[in-house]
């Protein structure tokens, strides 16, 4: 069952414990859910392990603390993310940026 | 929660929309490229979702519970006056009776008058425990409400409903579920829902395997 919440993500702590808000997870946006949502199916069906991902997004943290960038927790999951992907050879960064042109410029507009 | 919390990021959702419906797009395209690839089923996706989002983590409320399975004299005390107890663990602001779950014995909690919840011990209620239906029905016919939370208890099995109050919250202490000598005190609370608090679940059982 994938429905059954994984501690080892629920209950991440430090830097990349996820945001939560009395005790409840938040998506500030529709966009922060789908990606968390993505990241764990993929880590379910043995894409790559949940603690990869993890070193990836607290690397990925401590980079932006680091630059001083201002950017949300959820986007530096989404870098992490991405960069994961690549690495692992599941996504081409060139295709996944043509893609992402198609959804800016509306030429692309699926619906999930 | 946590003083290691990093809630950064979220003022910055709310101030900057441009910078969001950008990210927004990213992770469209991404979406698309990994259904495409069949690494990802939207409805899976969804499906993971709305479980975390009922996920309620590392609450106080399964510390208490845990606790209670793993020291007896502690739950004596616990059942005896929960409002002490719980100021054990270091939790307080609420005056709390908590209710055992045992053999032929069920707990329900419920508010019929508006939505009294022990907020500092399970965090918000979730919406179903504030509507009118659950709020009435709880108490007309709790053995159907406890079924289609797919729950489905023995005719056997007493069902007790406590209807909360400003004055006083109630909290169920569910049973321990078999096959979890061994486990601490952490992995114990893991299997703690939030549900199972409210009384309209039980406890989780172990994962089959560790990983």
């Amino acid at each position: 069952m994938d429905t059954v919440p994984s501690r080892e993500i629920a209950d991440m702590k430090g830097a990349a414990a996820l945001p939560r808000k009395n005790g409840e997870l938040v998506f500030d946006e529709a966009w922060q859910g789908r990606i968390f949502g993505m990241t764990v199916a993929m880590s379910h069906d043995a894409s790559f392990e949940w603690r990869e991902f993890q070193a990836q997004l607290i690397a990925e943290i401590a980079h932006a603390e680091r630059e001083g960038e201002s950017t949300s927790y959820y986007e530096r999951w989404l870098n992490a993310f991405e960069q994961l992907l690549a690495d692992k050879g599941l996504v081409d960064p060139a295709a996944l940026a043509e893609r992402t042109r198609e959804f800016e410029t509306g030429r692309r507009d699926d619906v999930f | 929660m946590s003083d290691t919390h990093h809630d950064h990021g979220h003022e910055h959702g709310h101030h900057h929309r441009e910078p969001e419906s950008v990210l927004s797009l990213r992770v469209r395209a991404l979406e698309s490229l990994l259904v495409e690839k069949k690494l990802v089923a939207s409805d899976a996706v969804d499906r993971i979702v709305s479980a975390y989002e009922e996920d309620i983590g590392p609450h106080n409320g399964a510390k208490v519970v845990a606790r209670a399975w793993l020291d007896p004299a502690y739950k004596q005390r616990l059942l005896a006056d929960g409002t002490a107890a719980i100021e054990e663990l270091g939790f307080g602001g609420v005056d709390l009776k908590v209710v055992e779950n045992r053999s032929g014995v069920h707990n329900m909690v419920v508010c019929t008058l508006c939505s009294c919840y022990p907020h500092a011990l399970i965090g918000l209620p979730p919406v179903w425990y504030k509507s009118f239906e659950y709020r009435s029905r709880a108490v007309r016919e709790p053995r159907v409400v406890l079924r289609e939370f797919g729950l489905d208890l023995p005719e056997s099995v007493e069902i007790r409903i406590w209807d909360s109050s400003a004055e006083l919250r109630y909290l169920v202490l569910p049973e321990r579920p078999a096959g979890t000598e061994g486990l601490s005190e952490g992995e114990l609370a893991g299997l703690v829902s939030r549900d199972s608090m409210i009384g309209v679940a039980v406890a989780r059982p172990p994962a089959p395997a560790a990983r």
